[in-house]
Formats: structure tokens, C-alpha cells, sequence
């Protein structure tokens, strides 16, 4: 289950692919571990170091570096509050405290279904929607108390699967276009015109 | 008629899609590019252009070209990692126009001759991540991207990359760090600038978002046309992020130097104002690295010279209103904190200083503080960027920590009665 699965393998493989340096993959690699397993597990940076040529230690420690790599589990929705400045000053910190309330776990809980992660998380880039907030990177703004018990609701009853797909799952757009063309064969092509 | 140039196509609700930007002119800065002219021919119209850079810098996108060394391979990075508090201009460019940052950064890498290029993206971004990758693989489909784009002698390859969350990797050798598969540090520079030694060691261009979406424009009417709009250095428009206590906070995009403060926080066409009995406190002209404005500053033009004489920086084009109803001391708690959490960690002064005053601007925010706690704070704020100066003194690998100073200090010496009522009641008055 947390090594890479053969059909996720492959699409590990297709984005080592798309780089100079496998190493550049290690971070795609990560998003691509929680879209499997929800979080990074320890099998899944040793399968990634495998694949990128490093130590499953040095892939922690990029792992580590990032707020959105996860490397315990988390719900199915994580739930991020924007409290910096711009939200802030339209209200954010009222609006995490409904947020407390109305999932009942603390920032940075989980809830007991395992369905909701609270986040206080800096500015998201959705200012003009403040007080802004983002349920798995997918953006939701202005909240008040109301329109954040609403959105709770509608996840709960699956009416926003389409919009927001379990926490991991990022970039639901596959890559479609030729190979990447080697370094090599550029640099060949360019000493050939002379460039 | 307000000239609108990275911001066409927004007010179109499918302005994602690729029929709406062929409809709308796309594709034609970079065939004409690409069929028409020289890389260096385009190059020097970015020049004419005087196309400042537009994520946070303001350093010349025609000169930042031509420091690239000559080497056989280089790279292009488009650095989407928009995450400056209050900023959010690259979030709305990239999930509502993709295709022209596409083609953008493909006339770019033309220009320098980029053997690869990467759109780095901000890995909250999923929709924006999820729309440019759609576009990048639209491009491929139509012959905009790929081998001989257009029918051309000219190929490369666009690879997206998502973040994965931290501040720092906005900065452009942090960002270079991160796409090398490692943590986000700040290299040490100079001497060497990516321009120099990027990417896998190789010469590499970071530009903004915004500053390449402006190409497919450039191209197809000139630099010259571009530097006909706005003043001096500031040239052609940019897409102001307006947030905070206005009535219309918003996305604005304004041709350079031909509107004030003023205009942008109270215009009918643009922020409206502030909440009805409210009065204006401070604003912040340029994301939350740069010292506070005040009353005294709105009528200075958003210009990048206009408002570096006044003290402060245009920075990422970010503007937040304060009014009185707000703390400006939980402000400014607020905005250090922000960079104590978002510290690397590298340089000491940063890691330490920032964390320091982040407790102690809570202590006071939370009633809990001392007279004395004032001047310790700019005794930190001085360990941090000596003399506390604009443009602030460096001592740490990047300028993350030296943005800690500019709020902190504007807030202690604007508002240092509030400071003093917090102290002596024990409670924020404003709470």
C-alpha cells in the first residue's frame, strides 16, 4: 500500500522523466505519495528515493521543509484558515474560532470520522474574498460562521466531491504531450546550428 | 480608456479557455516571435519596453536577460510561488488567463534561447496547477509548444512544477533550491546570481508571472508602445492587489504612475473607499515586507520611484487598508509572525530575532507586556537590519529577515500610545 502502486509507479516514472535531474521529481513525487495514501509515509520516501537517486533520509528532509507534505496521516478534507493580515483584519480569527467550534477539534485536529484537518495556514492568495480559506488547496471566501457551517455540510454529503477531491489528490490534469526532449540532444542540436 | 494588458482577457468569464484566447488575440505575440524576428530582436524590444520586474524586485526583465551567461544550455524558471501576505494577482493570472502565461514564457525562452523551461507554481494553487498544465498540453496539441513551434526552427519543453508550500521559495534561489528536490534555503549571492549559476549549476532566468504574461503584448505592438504608458521607470500598467477594510478589495490593474493611493483606496472604480464611519489608520503600498504608509502618503503616485522616495517599496503591488476600527499593534504582531513561522532558519538574526518578536508582539498584543519591551523590540529589529533604515540593511543570506523591521517599526513609532494603553490596561483596546 505505501510503496507506489504499479499504475502510480508508472506515472512516478513519467514525471522523473520530465527533468535533467530525477532528483527535481522529488517534490512532484511527494504530492504524488499523498494522492495514493493521503500523507507521506516512510515506505513511500523510500520508494521515492529509489526512483529520484537519494536516501529515503534526504527525501525527508525535503519532505519536512513543506507545510503541504504531510508526513502523518491527516482527514479526508484539511481544512485551512487563513489568519494573515488581509483576512485578518476582515475578520479571520472569528472565523477560525467557528471553525473550532463547528468541527469540534482544535487547530491543527483531526476529526474523530477522520474526515476534517484544521489549519491556520498563511495568506492563501484569495485577499479580495476575505476572510478566505481553502478545503484541499481548493479555495472558499468570504466565510462567516453560516457559510462555514454550509460548507462543512456540503462536504459531508459529497455534494462538493467533483470540486474537491480527497486531501493528496492535487493536480487532476495529466501531463499530455511528447517526451521531453534530452539535455543532451539539445546541446547536440545547438552545436550543429551553431548557436 | 484605461489601457488593460495582463488583465484583457478577465473580464471574460471563460477567459481560461482556449477558445476565448484565440478569439482574443492569442497566439500572435508569439508567432510573430517566433516567425518574425530574432530572439535578440525581441529581447531588445523588452528592453525598450523597460518591463520592470513584477514580483517584488522591480529589477529590469531586458537586463536581468542580458546578464545570462553564454553557456550551451540554460534554463528558463517562471516563478509562480506567489505568497507575499496580500498578494494575489499571479493567483488570478494563472487560473484565469494560462494560455498567455504559456505563451509567455515560450517568447521568453525564445528570447534567451532556454534549453528548458519550468513554471514553477505554488502548490496551493490546485485549480491554477490544474488549468496551466491544461494549457501547457493545448500548446503541445496546436504546435505552440514542443518541436519547431509554429513551423519554426525554434523547439522547447514547458515542465510545471507544483510547490508545496513555504514562503521562502519565492525567492529566486530558494525557488531554485526546491526545484533541485531539496529544502528551500537562499543561496548565498553574490557573486553568483542564477543569471550566472542556476539551475543544476547552469545559467537560469527566474521571471514573475505577471512580468512574462506582459510579452505577447510587447511583441505585438512593441516596447515602444509599452514605455508610451506610465512615467520615467515605471512603465506600462500592473495588476494591483487592493485587501484589507475597503469596501471593493480587488484586483486593479492601472497603467503606472497615473493614479494615486488615493485614487485606488476611495476611486468609484476601484476600492470604493472604507466601511461607512470608518477612518484610515495606515495602508501598506507594496505587501507586507514594506514600511506602513499613512494619511500623508495617499496622494503619491503608484509609481515605483514615486513611492521608493517616499520610503517605502511598490514591492509586489499589494495594497492593504487599515482602518480604525483595526490594532495596528496585532498588525504588525500579525505580520511578524508570519515571517518567524516562514524563517528558513539559515541566519541566526532572522530565526531568532523573528522569533522573538513575534512572542514578545503577542505578549503586548495580549496585555501581557512591559514598558521596556518597546525598545527591546527595536534592539531586535536593529540585530536584524542595522539601523532599521529603508532599504533595510542586510545581515542574513536573504532579505526575509530584514522585512521583519519595516512593520515593526512603523507600528512602534506611528502608534506608540497604543503600544502604551496595551501595557498599561493589560488588554488591547481594540478587542
Amino acid at each position: 500500500m505505501a510503496r507506489f502502486s504499479d499504475e502510480m509507479l508508472s506515472r512516478a516514472q513519467e514525471l522523473v522523466s520530465l527533468y535533467p535531474d530525477p532528483r527535481s521529481a522529488t517534490i512532484p513525487l511527494c504530492h504524488l505519495a499523498q494522492e495514493q495514501d493521503g500523507y507521506v509515509t516512510n515506505e513511500a520516501m523510500e520508494h521515492i528515493g529509489e526512483l529520484v537517486g537519494s536516501s529515503a533520509a534526504e527525501v525527508q528532509g525535503t519532505a519536512s521543509f513543506y507545510d503541504m507534505l504531510k508526513l502523518e496521516p491527516v482527514g479526508r478534507y484539511v481544512v485551512g484558515i487563513c489568519t494573515n493580515i488581509a483576512c485578518m483584519l476582515r475578520g479571520a480569527y472569528e472565523v477560525l474560532e467557528d471553525a473550532e467550534e463547528v468541527l469540534g477539534v482544535p487547530v491543527g485536529g483531526t476529526t474523530e470520522d477522520g474526515l476534517f484537518t484544521l489549519e491556520e495556514v498563511e495568506c492563501i492568495a484569495h485577499c479580495d474574498r476575505a476572510p478566505a480559506a481553502q478545503v484541499n488547496y481548493r479555495y472558499f471566501g468570504p466565510l462567516d460562521r453560516e457559510r462555514f457551517q454550509d460548507l462543512v455540510a456540503t462536504l459531508r454529503n459529497g455534494d462538493l466531491d467533483h470540486e474537491v477531491p480527497p486531501h493528496g489528490t492535487l493536480i487532476r490534469v495529466r501531463r499530455q504531450a511528447p517526451p521531453v526532449v534530452p539535455m543532451e540532444e539539445i546541446d547536440r542540436e545547438r552545436a550543429e546550428e551553431g548557436q | 480608456m484605461i489601457e488593460r494588458i495582463v488583465g484583457a482577457r478577465l473580464g471574460y468569464e471563460d477567459s481560461e479557455t482556449l477558445e476565448r484566447f484565440l478569439a482574443t488575440g492569442g497566439d500572435l505575440g508569439l508567432r510573430k516571435a517566433v516567425l518574425e524576428m530574432r530572439p535578440e530582436e525581441v529581447a531588445a524590444e523588452v528592453t525598450t519596453a523597460n518591463l520592470l520586474g513584477r514580483g517584488g524586485a522591480g529589477f529590469e526583465a531586458g537586463r536581468k536577460w542580458s546578464m545570462l551567461r553564454k553557456a550551451p544550455r540554460r534554463y528558463l524558471v517562471i516563478n509562480g510561488d506567489e505568497s507575499e501576505p496580500a498578494t494575489f494577482k499571479d493567483h488570478l493570472l494563472v487560473e484565469r488567463d494560462p494560455h498567455q502565461l504559456v505563451e509567455g514564457a515560450t517568447i521568453a525562452a525564445y528570447a534567451i534561447g532556454a534549453s528548458l523551461v519550468v513554471i514553477y507554481l505554488r502548490g496551493e494553487f490546485a485549480l491554477g496547477l490544474e488549468r496551466v498544465q491544461q494549457a501547457i498540453n493545448e500548446a503541445y496539441a496546436r504546435n505552440a509548444l514542443g518541436r519547431s513551434i509554429f513551423g519554426s526552427s525554434f523547439s522547447v519543453d514547458i515542465v510545471l512544477q507544483p510547490g508545496a508550500g513555504a514562503y521562502i521559495c519565492g525567492e529566486e534561489t530558494s525557488l531554485i533550491e526546491s526545484l533541485e528536490g531539496k529544502r528551500g534555503f537562499p543561496r548565498i549571492k553574490p557573486p553568483y546570481f542564477p543569471a550566472v549559476i542556476g539551475l543544476y549549476g547552469e545559467p537560469t532566468i527566474v521571471n514573475n508571472v505577471e512580468t512574462v504574461s506582459n510579452l505577447p503584448w510587447i511583441v505585438q505592438k512593441g516596447g515602444a508602445a509599452f514605455k508610451a504608458l506610465g512615467q520615467g521607470r515605471s512603465t506600462g500598467t500592473r495588476l494591483f492587489a487592493l485587501s484589507g477594510q475597503v469596501k471593493r478589495p480587488g484586483p486593479y490593474e492601472v497603467e503606472m504612475t497615473k493614479i494615486t493611493f488615493r485614487d485606488l483606496i476611495y476611486g468609484d472604480d476601484y476600492g470604493q473607499g472604507l466601511l461607512p464611519d470608518r477612518s484610515l489608520i495606515a495602508f501598506i503600498p507594496g505587501g507586507v515586507s514594506a514600511p506602513w504608509f499613512f494619511d500623508e502618503h495617499l496622494d503619491i503616485p503608484l509609481g515605483q520611484d514615486e513611492v521608493a522616495q517616499a520610503g517605502s517599496m511598490l514591492g509586489s503591488g499589494s495594497v492593504i487598508v487599515m482602518d480604525d476600527t483595526s490594532c495596528p499593534v496585532r498588525s504588525a504582531w500579525r505580520i511578524a509572525r508570519f515571517f518567524a513561522r516562514e524563517s528558513c532558519g539559515q541566519c541566526t538574526p532572522c530565526r531568532e530575532g523573528g522569533a522573538w518578536i513575534d512572542k514578545i508582539m503577542r505578549r503586548i498584543e495580549e496585555g501581557e507586556g512591559r514598558e521596556a519591551d518597546l525598545d527591546l523590540l527595536l534592539d531586535l529589529c536593529d540585530n536584524i537590519s542595522p539601523g532599521i533604515k529603508w532599504p533595510p540593511a542586510q545581515t542574513t543570506i536573504c532579505v526575509l529577515g530584514p522585512s521583519i523591521p519595516p512593520s515593526v517599526s512603523a507600528a512602534i513609532n506611528h502608534f506608540r500610545d497604543d503600544f502604551l494603553v496595551h501595557i498599561k490596561e493589560g488588554r488591547c483596546p481594540h478587542a
